[in-house]
């Protein structure tokens, strides 16, 4: 903890402990217990229990859906950010009140809710079945879950940089007879991809564990639709805390890397927001 | 007023366009963009439409759902269900568990942004990352740690038990386990905000002879009002109806420990599933009548001060 | 101003909730200030009813026979889970759970006391339950028996035996049938198994789940489901569904038990023995026939031989060698269940 030149601002020391304390005492510590309790296994079984085939099979479940989920979210998260942001219509500030819905219903309630919706008894579902997909007990049912569930992260995450964004360049890019498809390209889209990458990686941490929601619609089929949470709860019913701990560690050091790339990337985001306009 | 103070030291010029930049950003400039008409209309009206199909998709019709069930049986049924003991209590306790993880996440908010954007030091990434953590960890997970270190094989446990301090299986669990799901809603929301901001008018005011709460009230709270309401309001969110975790944590303990949602499970798993609709209801309620509140205390302030 | 105090409340209240904390922990001893006494019985889901019912007329038992007052704070939840929670920590007098494997668990941890087996008749379950197929009204698929769920046409809906204590019973009833089918051929026994398990739409992660599958989302044909949670969707729906009794299925024995070391620790050894012990009681035994459950007092089960198919075989759980040797043939990492999708 370095000091880099004079600091005048007053509260380093309070806030920074302040901030340890609790980080270590509700984060920290209790994460750390992961590793001791998976530091029970030998290394060899260990690498057993996260390569055991059914739990690779979850694994791939759980990222594929995730990230497919969290590319629509990415996409539909841009467009919704940018309509609220930019265009003045009736029933706009209801969609923006919204958008938080997803935190706020209990995941359980969520995941039976779109259940019944997308079973090929739903209303949503029974279109689809004409055209025969299926959605609910299928990976587009758990994608479509976790698109629910991932919204949030990335309207709100780019909302205030559409919300900052000067308008200068592109007033200046569109009197220069710029197409819209080239402002958004050339002059929107870069100003707002870091908050879009941390909206994205956020996302993508969440859905990876969600657990609530998926567990009604994924159909919980082995090697096909059971998702890596489910694997986790099914070792703590066999009182296997252990292999539990190790699979939960894995997805752990997932979620940290991904987000500390975030983070390296909300850095950018910040010089841009801070960049002289 | 400190503004007016401070502004011959170092005013960007920018700055005054931080709270008012949504509404002029929205009214003044899409007719300015130099493009035929009807294309850039079609390109709003599809996006707009678009919007709306989504949102009727992924959120009105999970909540229609939601109410249609809750009211299969008629009204004395639904009225029956939300206002029955266990549920009045499952309702308290949510209150006192958003409640806690607003006040200990607030205050954790507010010093991890101050440290975090107003100071160099070493370490600062991994810092923030760490905080970012809760999010992203399986909500399973989340209660399996507390397990790990306050339950009955933790070493603690023999420790807290002579203490007569219950944690997990309790209401302190429970609180916890509300608190870890939102650590970091409030300085997430804080920091971008404050990073942008820069140091400058807190340097300023330092040298000034400023205390350190009248610069933190006079100059910092100002700008990062909004994003704080914003914080706020996704971590009350997010507390209210968290599951995953509480469950793990919480023991289902009827008239104790159970929160909504959790009491919500229990009706489902217990086979009786209007009520358990009904009960959800409340929180969607609930969750509507916040969202709702912010929208137009937000609206208010910003209108009513003149967009400033 | 106004701002200086609420930044000072917002810091005043890590204090308040420490002392909430702090004034939890008062679980203490059994009985209350004014004498009344407390119990916490950790049970599984669909008792819900049944326990709401047992002790309000256990409280009034209570009261005529000593005079004081009992309150009783029930929790529910997947069994497993509910064993494992207990074991963990919560609080539980009694545990009233799916089966005994669950109840071992708590033991294992050191909770309970060896021979708490015996300490109740019958196993210590009070009541019991089999296992029987949900159809739809009119039995469109006609299903009769555990060989018609093989048939293509059939998809099944069962909750997953890795994450259900409940549905293990299932998957031990199916295994029953098809080893005097094939005179314990095992080889043809797990073939048949991998076959039914085959027809499996939706694998929920518990009986309810699993039921709501089936009921509210309108898949599959046949539902395996306890009989009590099959009965449970009937009286719902009386008009959409019927139950289908196999010709054989496996007598699946809830187990209860008195937690020692907690009941030991509060005082409350002598309410939880009375409290379990009244499970047995005449009133006790209708109690549980109303919901669904059948009586272990064969007198009073045959009160109930309308509703229940009480000429069906039933084996226990004793046939499969006992819990411990039934889990880890069928359902440890790498048993039975595992293998039948291995070679997908």
């Amino acid at each position: 903890m370095k000091e880099k030149g004079k600091r005048v601002i007053p509260g380093l020391g309070l806030s920074l402990g302040v901030t340890i304390t609790m980080l270590s005492v509700i984060v920290i510590i209790p994460l750390a217990s992961l590793a001791v309790f998976t530091a029970r296994l030998t290394p060899g079984k260990f690498i057993d229990v996260i390569t055991n085939r059914r739990v690779l099979a979850a694994f791939e479940v759980s990222f594929i859906t995730a990230f497919i989920a969290s590319l629509i979210n990415a996409v539909m998260g841009v467009i919704l950010a940018w309509v609220l942001v930019r265009y003045e219509f009736p029933g706009r500030r209801i969609i923006d009140g919204m958008i938080e819905l997803p935190f706020a219903l209990p995941t359980a309630v969520a995941g039976i809710s779109l259940t019944a919706l997308t079973s090929d008894k739903g209303w949503i579902g029974r279109i689809f079945d004409h055209i025969g997909v299926k959605i609910a007990y299928t990976r587009i049912g758990i994608t479509f879950a976790l698109v629910f569930v991932g919204i949030p992260f990335v309207v709100r995450a780019v909302q205030p940089v559409l919300e900052k964004l000067d308008g200068s360049y592109e007033e200046a890019a569109g009197v220069m007879g710029a197409s819209r498809a080239v402002i958004f390209r050339k002059v929107i889209f870069p100003e707002i991809r870091p908050a879009v990458f941390t909206g994205f990686g956020l996302a993508l941490g969440r859905c990876i564990g969600e657990y609530g929601s998926v567990v009604f619609i994924a159909g919980n089929q082995p090697y096909k639709t059971e998702i890596t949470p489910l694997i986790i709860m099914a070792k703590l019913q066999e009182y296997d805390y252990a292999s539990a701990s190790a699979i939960a560690l894995v997805m752990l050091v997932f979620s940290f890397t991904l987000l500390f790339a975030v983070n390296l990337i909300q850095v950018r985001n910040t010089k841009i927001l801070k960049g002289g306009r | 007023m400190a503004e007016a103070v401070l502004s011959p030291v170092k005013q960007r010029p920018e700055k005054k366009r931080r709270t008012s930049s949504s509404d002029s950003a929205r009214t003044a400039r899409p007719d300015l963009i130099h493009e035929d008409g009807a294309g850039s209309k079609a390109v709003r009206l599809f996006l707009i439409g678009l919007s709306f199909l989504f949102i009727f998709v992924m959120m009105i019709l999970p909540l229609a759902t939601v109410i249609k069930e809750a009211l299969k049986q008629g009204w004395a049924a639904y009225q029956a269900a939300v206002t029955d003991e266990y549920t009045k209590s499952a309702i308290m306790l949510t209150l006192l568990a958003t409640f806690s993880a607003l006040a200990i996440n607030t205050v954790f908010g507010l010093f991890a942004a101050w440290a975090i954007t107003k100071f160099h030091f070493k370490g600062k990434k991994l810092l923030t990352t760490l905080i970012d953590i809760p999010v992203t960890v399986s909500p399973i997970i989340a209660g399996l740690i507390f397990v790990l270190v306050f339950g009955r094989q933790s070493f603690l446990y023999p420790y807290l038990k002579d203490a007569g301090i219950q944690i997990v299986y309790a209401v302190p669990g429970v609180i916890l386990a509300t608190v870890f799901v939102t650590f970091p809603f409030i300085s997430r929301e804080l920091i971008p905000v404050l990073e942008a901001q820069g140091t400058d008018e807190e340097e300023a005011a330092a040298l000034m002879g400023a205390s350190g709460w009248s610069i933190f009230t006079k100059v910092t709270f100002p700008h990062i009002k909004w994003a704080f309401l914003y914080g706020v309001v996704l971590c009350t969110a997010r507390a209210m109806g968290e599951f995953g975790a509480v469950s793990v944590l919480s023991g289902h303990l009827r008239g104790k420990t159970n929160t909504l949602p959790l009491y919500v499970e229990v009706l489902f798993q217990g086979f009786e599933w209007v009520p358990a609709f009904a009960v959800s209801s409340i929180l969607v309620i609930m969750a509507v009548v916040i969202l709702v509140a912010r929208n137009i205390f937000e609206h208010n302030a910003k209108t009513g001060s003149g967009g400033v | 101003m106004k701002k200086k105090m609420r930044i000072a409340a917002a810091l005043l209240t890590p204090v308040i909730a420490a002392a909430a904390l702090s004034s939890c922990g008062d679980s203490g001893s059994a009985e209350n200030k004014d004498g009344t006494i407390t119990l916490t019985n950790v049970s599984y889901d669909p008792t819900r009813e049944l326990y709401a019912a047992y002790n309000k007329a256990f409280a009034k038992h209570y009261k005529e026979k000593t005079g004081k007052d009992i309150t009783i704070t029930q929790s529910h939840g997947g069994s497993g889970k509910q064993a494992l929670e207990v074991a963990n920590g919560l609080e539980a007098d009694v545990v009233t759970l799916a089966l005994e494997y669950d109840v071992k668990e708590v033991q294992k941890a050191g909770l309970i006391e060896d021979g708490w087996i015996s300490e109740f008749p019958n196993d210590s379950a009070p009541y019991t339950s089999t296992i029987v197929f949900l159809v739809r009204k009119g039995n469109p698929k006609n299903i009769h028996d555990w060989d018609d769920l093989i048939r293509d046409d059939i998809g099944i809906i069962t909750p997953n035996p890795k994450t259900s204590g409940g549905a293990r019973w299932n998957y031990l009833a199916a295994w029953a049938y098809a080893e005097k089918l094939y005179n314990n051929d095992e080889a043809q026994v797990k073939e048949f198994i991998k076959k039914l398990f085959g027809n499996v739409l939706v694998l929920d992660s518990g009986a309810r789940g699993a039921t709501t599958t089936f009921v509210e989302n309108g898949q599959g044909d046949v539902l395996l489901a306890w009989e009590n949670e099959a009965y449970l969707s009937l009286k719902d729906a009386p008009d959409d569904y019927e139950i289908i009794s196999p010709s054989i299925s496996i007598l699946a024995q809830p187990s209860v038990a008195i937690v020692d070391e907690v009941v030991d620790d509060r005082g409350s050894r002598e309410a939880a023995e009375e409290y379990l012990n009244y499970l047995y009681s005449d009133e006790a035994q209708r109690i549980e026939g109303d919901n669904y459950y059948r009586p272990t007092n064969p007198d009073i089960l045959k009160e109930y031989s309308g509703v229940f198919d009480l000429d069906m075989v039933l084996v226990t759980i004793n046939d499969f060698g006992g819990w411990d040797e039934a889990f880890a043939k069928h359902f440890a990492d790498g048993g039975v269940f595992d293998q039948i999708y291995e070679d997908n």
